[in-house]
């Protein structure tokens, strides 16, 4: 067994193992770990595949920022995951029945599967050949520059994402006081202070 | 060839970068009082949008590779989305204004949606595809959602977003084994692939996953669980918007899929078609039978129109996809009209959308009772209505194309539909006077309503020569 | 001999010994940090420090480690144990890793790889796992309110190093150190480096480097005063001394990132003089020198303060200045100081 083949089968049950505790582990906080188990391993994937680019992205934005948004809900949301549970025990069986219609079709799909004999110039068209580029570059020019409508695009569905998250969430309440840093710092003591001259046994 | 590119896209760069700047604009000044305004600005935007598209005679040509398609079709279809969003956006405002609801960001991913619409009939890419119907369902998931502080709009959201997000998984489930199978994304390398008659099981269920997907989003039967939650819970300005201009989007970019990309394999994905074409107009006549909630009633009523228009799509020819332009068309003119009827009900200054309400409505306001009239008469494909020859010019394609089955059902289908159109008719005709609508009725909405029920009518002598704009449009999508 | 290292096994024996080594110098250098760092804020203080352990208590450290290791290891009750356990192990696991990828010298280096930066990126992204499930498996609310507010800390100032460091790629046009520090290769030696023309976002390098690494003055989730000692104050013994030396690694490692994005790594200084290692020692020390001067002199910021900077003042910055320096690289502005592609490709 080569080097190559040993990482392979280690991240491969990696990310199996991941998976399966996800789902079946007790406490949503361990699923979360789990899952980050699992995004790690297939980041090793990605790398035994050569797309090293393409398993540190997956790293820095799923483990580094999207599991760990997952990981705040999960600590802080006040849900009662047990309840869930035995909600979701009432399912079972018909979503076992739809993973196992969906696997049956892809049993289907793929033992018969065969590829367009056109395919493989069809792909060739897109990519530069590997020999004359290493990826991240490849990479670069194709999302720059054959697939720069599709970036742009995808840059106005997360401005649309961020518009969204703050008008279902942000309220102005009335009457709070908040920070205004510059206003704070300009502050003048002459006509922030008031000297009075306290009488004793008067106050104010 | 960059410049060629841009040029072709300026209309969708035009309006990003409109709603961009609107929104920096809106962000920096007053906030929402500047919403008025933005409204304003934006219909107008919209229909100026709509006209240079219009008016600008091109060739058909692709940009970006293959990945962006400028061509009749989509100039036909973009000139629909963005006049029928400029009109619901133009009644909105009112609406939306008197129940605090008007917030600088409404017109700005009202906007951003169209952008989403415009990529999507274009789009010559299952990835361009993807991207302007992940921007434009994105969109209206939030404008779904809000009026925060209602129950019914936050599930409406929250619904449309789970099963929305759940129809554009088994979308890419079927682009992805599209692409495995064909090796490419771009429309016109899988035609090459796939050819009449010995479609690859990898190709044929990538094609049923896509087909599923767009249905949800047409909310044709048996994907449309999600439509009468929606369309009630939404605010009715938005509901307006959801039964026009995305309807016309995701219809006709099942067209540009089928069509574009599967075009040589019509009889693979005809009964596909068909089936989802007789399942909606069935489920949507009899669903909406016992509705008592006028939303709810237009939501199967959109089903059922969904129904109709995809038996266009199903003939498989030319004269199917003009059809289906013709039908669509006048479906969104026809919903303009009745939605703008709808945003007038209220009594005692709260929004009313109970049918009953309707009671002997002829009596407090007879001129708009006859144009409701006119327009549910139309909607039922009643002769000699506009609507009627919507239905006859699908059915025909369908009996042109040897689908004389699903033509006869269409037929029962829309009988069984007249009964609930005409149920508002006599509410409003006959019955008991109960407790009356009241509230001013904006001119707008009067405007809107005269001038859909008037075109209903007055259409019957040409159509308004529409019949000539599908057909070109057809031509330059089915060769 | 030679025949034995080209086998498998051989190579195994090379890079176990390479990672030792690393390894060893790592933790060398980890327990006169902490003697340093302690001197150095006790002479800026007018005291006079660690002082009785070994030769001018240069020991300190070993006996304090020392000290950890033996004592009883406490976990409070209801705590998950797992969790618990597994955190400082995280947080020392992955400060240590990213060492595989810094160049010592020419070709001194661990693992030689295409997208080096973006690795070390990606695991100091991974140390807030170490902070998060050690406050939350504390199960005890001060360690998860400190370790909250230093998760919250640390994603923001990441955004703002990646994309300085995003900076310094455009500049490079690669990812790998080695390039990075050729690239700043020349004639003048010192003005070479990439400090004079990336000089604004140096000095927002290193005070996000410091926020990134929780050091005063953006100590917040350990601040004693509010928090008694955020996500830590549940552990002891040696848990505890994995965290501390987990956080001192990491420090040291922004300071081989400063040195080699922007003061040319193992490039000696004065034209003339030969390149090596001991430069980049010497550099990383020195910055380690003014970690713990800040953390010294500066008086802590608050929360709001830190997370404005960091949102408001940074963000906008350094994303203007890869724009800026896009635009000077494109165009091969200012003799093309902006623009070393020959080195990266």
């Amino acid at each position: 067994m080569t080097v190559p083949a040993i990482a392979f089968y280690c991240f491969a049950a990696g990310v199996l193992a991941g998976g399966l505790f996800t789902v079946i582990s007790r406490h949503p906080v361990h699923s979360v770990l789990w899952l980050i188990l699992a995004f790690l391993s297939s980041a090793g994937l990605f790398v035994l595949l050569g797309a090293e680019f393409v398993a540190m992205l997956l790293v820095i934005v799923y483990v580094g920022a999207v599991a760990v948004l997952f990981l705040f809900v999960v600590m802080m949301l006040d849900v009662d995951f047990a309840q869930l549970r035995a909600e979701m025990a009432k399912y079972l069986p018909l979503s076992l029945m739809i993973a196992i219609v969906l696997l049956m079709q892809l049993a289907l799909a793929f033992g018969s599967w065969s590829f367009a004999p056109e395919a493989e110039d069809l792909r060739a068209n897109i990519a530069p050949p590997l020999e004359e580029t290493h990826n991240t570059a490849a990479l670069g020019l194709l999302i720059y520059d054959d697939y720069i409508l599709l970036f742009q695009l995808s840059g106005l569905i997360l401005l649309v994402a961020m518009i969204g998250a703050i008008v279902l969430t942000l309220r102005h309440k009335e009457g709070i006081k908040r920070q205004d840093v510059l206003s704070q710092m300009y502050r003048d003591p002459a006509e922030a202070l008031e000297i009075k001259d306290v009488k004793p046994g008067q106050g104010l | 060839m960059i410049a060629a590119d841009i040029s072709a896209v300026l209309p969708e760069i035009v309006l990003s970068v409109y709603a961009m700047g609107a929104l920096l604009l809106a962000v920096y000044t007053r906030k929402d009082e500047v919403a008025q305004m933005l409204v304003w600005a934006t219909s107008g935007m919209l229909v100026l949008v709509a006209l240079w598209i219009a008016l600008s005679v091109q060739d058909s040509r692709t940009a970006f590779n293959g990945m962006f398609i400028d061509d009749g079709y989509s100039r036909f279809a973009k000139v629909m989305i963005l006049a029928s969003a400029a009109a619901v956006l133009f009644m909105s405002q009112e609406y939306m204004e008197r129940r605090g609801l008007l917030r600088f960001e409404y017109p700005i991913l009202i906007t951003l949606a169209v952008v989403g619409m415009m990529v999507m009939v274009s789009a010559g890419d299952l990835m361009a595809l993807y991207m302007g119907l992940e921007l434009q369902s994105l969109a209206l998931y939030v404008v779904a959602a809000l009026r925060r502080d209602s129950v019914k709009s936050t599930e409406a959201g929250l619904k449309y977003f789970v099963l929305g997000a759940l129809g554009s998984g088994l979308l890419l489930y079927g682009a992805s084994l599209t692409y495995g199978y064909a090796g490419t994304t771009q429309f016109a390398g899988i035609v090459t692939t796939a050819t009449e008659g010995e479609l690859s099981l990898g190709l044929l269920f990538g094609l049923v996953f896509l087909a599923a997907g767009l249905a949800f989003k047409v909310s044709a039967a048996p994907f449309h669980m999600w439509t009468p939650d929606v369309y009630e819970g939404s605010p009715t300005p938005v509901t307006a918007f959801f039964a026009t201009a995305p309807k016309v989007a995701a219809m006709l970019l099942f067209g540009r899929l089928l069509h574009g990309a599967f075009g040589e394999a019509v009889a693979d994905w005809q009964q596909i078609i068909a089936f989802l074409s007789v399942i909606s107009m069935f489920v949507g006549g009899i669903a909406a039978i016992g509705q008592t909630n006028i939303k709810r009633l237009m939501a199967y009523s959109s089903i059922a129109h969904m129904g109709f228009a995809l038996m266009g799509l199903a003939a498989g020819t030319a004269l199917g996809v003009q059809a289906m332009l013709v039908y669509m068309a006048i479906y969104v003119t026809m919903n303009i009209g009745a939605f703008a009827f709808i945003l007038s009900m209220e009594r005692n200054g709260q929004p009313v959308t109970d049918i009953a309400s309707l009671r002997m409505y002829s009596r407090r306001d007879p001129l708009r009772a006859l144009a409701m009239l006119v327009l549910m008469f139309s909607l039922a494909g009643v002769p000699p209505l506009v609507g009627f020859f919507g239905k006859f010019y699908v059915l025909t394609a369908a009996v042109d194309a040897g689908l004389t089955w699903l033509a006869v059902a269409g037929v029962i289908a829309s009988v069984i539909g007249a009964f609930y159109y005409l149920r508002i008719v006599y509410f409003m005709y006959f019955g008991e006077e109960t407790e009356p609508l009241d509230g001013e009725v904006q001119p707008v909405l009067t405007v809107f309503l005269l001038a859909s029920a008037g075109a209903m009518v007055l259409g019957v002598f040409n159509l308004f020569g529409i019949e000539a704009f599908a057909a070109a449009a057809a031509a330059t999508l089915v060769q | 001999m030679e025949e034995f290292f080209a086998t498998n096994a051989g190579i195994l024996v090379i890079v176990l010994a390479q990672t030792l080594l690393v390894v060893a110098f790592v933790m060398i250098s980890l327990l006169f940090l902490v003697y340093g760092d302690r001197k150095i804020w006790a002479a800026v203080q007018m005291r006079r420090g660690p002082n009785v352990v070994g030769p001018f208590g240069l020991l300190q450290t070993v006996a304090d480690a020392l000290k950890y290791v033996v004592k009883e290891i406490v976990i409070p009750a209801g705590a998950d144990r797992t969790v618990f356990m597994l955190a400082p192990l995280t947080s020392f696991v992955l400060a240590l890793i990213a060492w595989a990828v810094i160049p010592f010298g020419d070709t001194w280096v661990l693992a030689d790889i295409n997208v080096a930066i973006l690795y070390v990126f990606a695991v100091s992204s991974l140390e807030v796992y170490g902070v998060i499930m050690g406050g939350w498996a504390s199960n005890s609310k001060y360690p998860f309110l400190g370790s909250l507010r230093s998760a919250a800390q640390m994603i923001s100032y990441e955004v703002s190093i990646g994309l300085i460091i995003i900076g310094v790629i455009i500049s490079t046009g690669s990812m790998n150190f080695g390039d990075i520090v050729r690239a700043q290769d020349g004639n003048l030696g010192f003005f070479n480096w990439y400090w004079l023309p990336h000089l604004p976002m140096v000095a927002l390098f290193f005070i996000s480097c410091l926020a990134e690494t929780n050091r005063p003055p953006f100590d917040l989730p350990e601040a004693e005063s509010e928090l008694v000692a955020g996500y830590q104050v549940e552990y002891s013994s040696t848990p505890f001394l994995l965290f501390m030396a987990g956080e001192y690694i990491a420090i040291f490692l922004m300071c081989a990132l400063i040195t080699l994005l922007f003061f040319g790594g193992w490039l000696s200084p004065i034209p003339g003089l030969p390149d090596g290692a001991i430069w980049m020692v010497l550099k990383m020390a020195f910055f380690f020198f003014l970690f713990a001067m800040v953390k010294a002199i500066v008086p802590r910021y608050r929360y709001d303060q830190l997370m404005r900077v960091g949102w408001k003042v940074f963000l906008p910055m350094s994303l203007g200045w890869v724009v800026i320096v896009a635009f000077f690289a494109h165009f091969g502005l200012f003799g093309g100081a902006y623009a070393r592609w020959a080195v990266g490709g």
